[in-house]
């Protein structure tokens, strides 16, 4: 008999901690199943967050770094600096909406601006899940959490901060693309995503960012058909699924789009 | 023997560096130390190295735990404010055991500051971040040292696996001198633990956090551990005329040769001076202090800041001998005469007389 499903080799046999409902394993089966794909396992370095994910490094068969808080893009550029002596080596980095957009923005956008030759996944859940419920940059207006009791002010808050569309702005990364995970289609469209991704950086194109909109049942208080209709309702009209760039070549030689 | 060069200090590091095999140097600017990151720029392209200047100091210390893990010599150079933002990542680079080096070319604290001289962030060297770690701090009092401490930072950090500082008071850094460059070395060390890829072997971790207290204490007690070799093999100092001087000083860096011309200025009215000159401020001589201190009745520490290493001297000396204590802050750098005239109030002289 084929078989056709089976747990991917680069995750270890640990169980996945996660909440009931979580994106956070989705994610991480999909980045696995292209690690396999690609056949790029031995070459990769993990960079890990702190957050929900802090524990990546028990999930992934990988050498991996524990970043502190926002920081991965930074230690993701030291990182980098192992191509000296080892040139096949590929990274990933892994962070959340608060790690991220929040404590770590300005590395992000500079990591990105510089062009540094890594792959960055960005878990965006609309609020900080580690701590319980907190306000995230990315907590859309009228959402309620534990210090937005009254649900997103923009005259207070300001507005959710959309990084795909700022990273948009910079002319030098070279795949930027926003998905996610709420039905198979979407899954499927995420897994192509993340391949593309992977192989911009194989291909040595340049800095590759994949959002991941995802559910935190557990903070939203919702049961997951209720997340998926507030990410359809809530969520995706401010954050649009799309491929933002796309760093294509043609007659003319290399170019982004 | 080599030809004698002729360099400002914070090139000079980096002369030291690439000597000891350093590829990569990250930067932020900051006066008194921008010439570093900017001559690095020039001479890593000529090495086939990378200088790389980042969006800010945090960004550079976790950009050199990156480097350090996956097994490629890297520094920083930075001065006052900026050494600050670089403790962003060293408890992450102590507990996980990744060595690093950031000379910090030291201007006047505290905050902004000033950019004149001073030796005013050994405080922070010893502990500007969390927890229970330890970091080797080499402290130069030359143009020469700077170079050599440098290299011998390289060593020690790959050595112990740990971050290590090199402390240099302003000047030094904007001074030139001449000196002999060190020796470049040939062969890297091995280290099996870097981060490569897990081809062959399971996967190679940086992970410093543990849920488990009992698990954490073990990371603390294993650190604790390597902190005790450390000071059982690392101290270093230099010490003159201390088997029975009228008086003791400590000092360290560029005041420790301030202090050897007013040693020699002293010999004219027959006025003993020892010194000790702790190279190391981590690991601290405090043994040679101690035993120093049993054979004088008089000790002067003297600094270019209020007073940070003055008690580390105080618990070497454990109440044996009083300890008088004599700085300038600010970026005022103290002269020989000060000094001379803090030494005879603290010997008690009238007139020309030594009270013993």
């Amino acid at each position: 008999m084929k078989k056709v499903f089976s747990r991917p080799k680069s995750l270890t046999k640990i169980p996945f901690h996660y909440c009931a409902g979580c994106d956070h394993p989705i994610a991480h089966r999909l980045i696995a199943e292209i690690i396999d794909e690609l056949e790029i396992r031995e070459r990769l370095i993990a960079v890990w967050p702190i957050g929900c994910s802090v524990m990546g490094d028990k999930y992934f068969d990988l050498d991996s770094i524990l970043a502190s808080h926002g920081k991965a893009p930074a230690v993701a550029t030291g990182v980098a600096l192992g191509r000296l002596t080892n040139p096949d080596v590929l990274i990933f980095t892994y962070q959340g909406d608060g790690d991220m957009v929040s404590i770590g923005l300005g590395e992000i956008i500079h990591a990105a601006n510089r062009g540094e030759l890594f792959t960055a996944f960005f878990i965006n859940n609309a609020i900080y899940a580690m701590t319980s419920g907190q306000m995230a940059p990315t907590t859309v207006v009228g959402q309620k959490t534990k210090t937005c009791p009254l649900g997103r002010d923009p005259k207070v808050h300001g507005y959710p901060i959309r990084m795909c569309e700022l990273l948009q702005t910079l002319l030098t990364p070279a795949y930027i693309a926003r998905v996610a995970l709420f039905d198979a289609k979407h899954i499927n469209k995420a897994k192509k995503a993340i391949r593309k991704a992977f192989q911009f950086q194989m291909d040595g194109k340049g800095f590759s960012f994949v959002e991941i909109i995802s559910a935190c049942p557990t903070n939203w208080k919702a049961k997951y058909p209720e997340c998926r209709e507030f990410i359809k309702e809530k969520m995706l009209p401010v954050f649009p699924l799309k491929e933002f760039k796309t760093f294509q070549i043609d007659n003319e030689g290399e170019k982004n789009v | 023997m080599k030809k004698p060069v002729f360099m400002k200090g914070n090139e000079a590091v980096i002369e030291g560096a690439i000597a000891a095999g350093c590829k990569a140097v990250l930067g932020y600017p900051i006066t008194p130390s921008t010439e570093g990151l900017e001559y690095a720029v020039k001479r890593m392209r000529q090495i086939g190295g990378i200088a790389k200047q980042m969006e800010s100091e945090a960004a550079v210390s976790h950009a050199l735990y990156g480097a350090g893990a996956v097994g490629i010599r890297a520094m920083t150079i930075t001065s006052g404010p900026g050494f600050n933002w670089m403790h962003d990542a060293v408890d992450y680079m102590a507990t996980s055991e990744v060595p690093t080096n950031i000379i910090d070319i030291m201007r006047g604290g505290p905050a902004l500051g000033n950019i004149a001289p001073s030796q005013s962030d050994v405080r922070s060297a010893k502990g500007g971040a969390n927890g229970d770690y330890r970091t080797i701090i080499l402290a130069p009092s030359s143009v020469q040292n700077l170079a050599d401490f440098t290299f011998l930072a390289f060593e020690l950090a790959d050595k112990w696996r740990n971050p290590v500082f090199v402390l240099g008071d302003g000047m030094l850094g904007q001074m030139k001198e001449t000196l002999i460059l060190p020796e470049p070395i040939t062969e890297l060390p091995e280290k099996p633990w870097r981060l490569s890829g897990a081809k062959n072997r399971p996967p190679n971790k940086f992970i410093p956090f543990d849920l488990n207290p009992a698990g954490l204490e073990a990371i603390n007690k294993k650190l604790d551990r390597k902190y005790n070799q450390i000071k059982e093999t690392e101290i270093r100092y230099e010490a003159i005329n201390i088997k029975k001087p009228d008086i003791l000083v400590v000092a360290f860096g560029l005041v420790a040769r301030i202090i050897k011309s007013v040693i020699k200025e002293a010999e004219k009215e027959n006025l003993s001076i020892g010194l000790i000159r702790p190279i190391t401020l981590w690991p601290f001589p405090d043994e040679v202090i101690n035993q120093a201190a049993e054979r004088t009745n008089k000790i002067l520490v003297v600094e270019m800041n209020m007073g940070q290493i003055v008690d580390d001297v105080r618990l070497a000396v454990n109440g044996k001998t009083p300890v008088k204590f004599y700085g300038r802050a600010g970026g005022l750098i103290t002269t020989t005469e000060e000094i001379t005239e803090k030494i005879k109030e603290v010997l008690n002289i009238v007139k020309g007389e030594v009270q013993r």
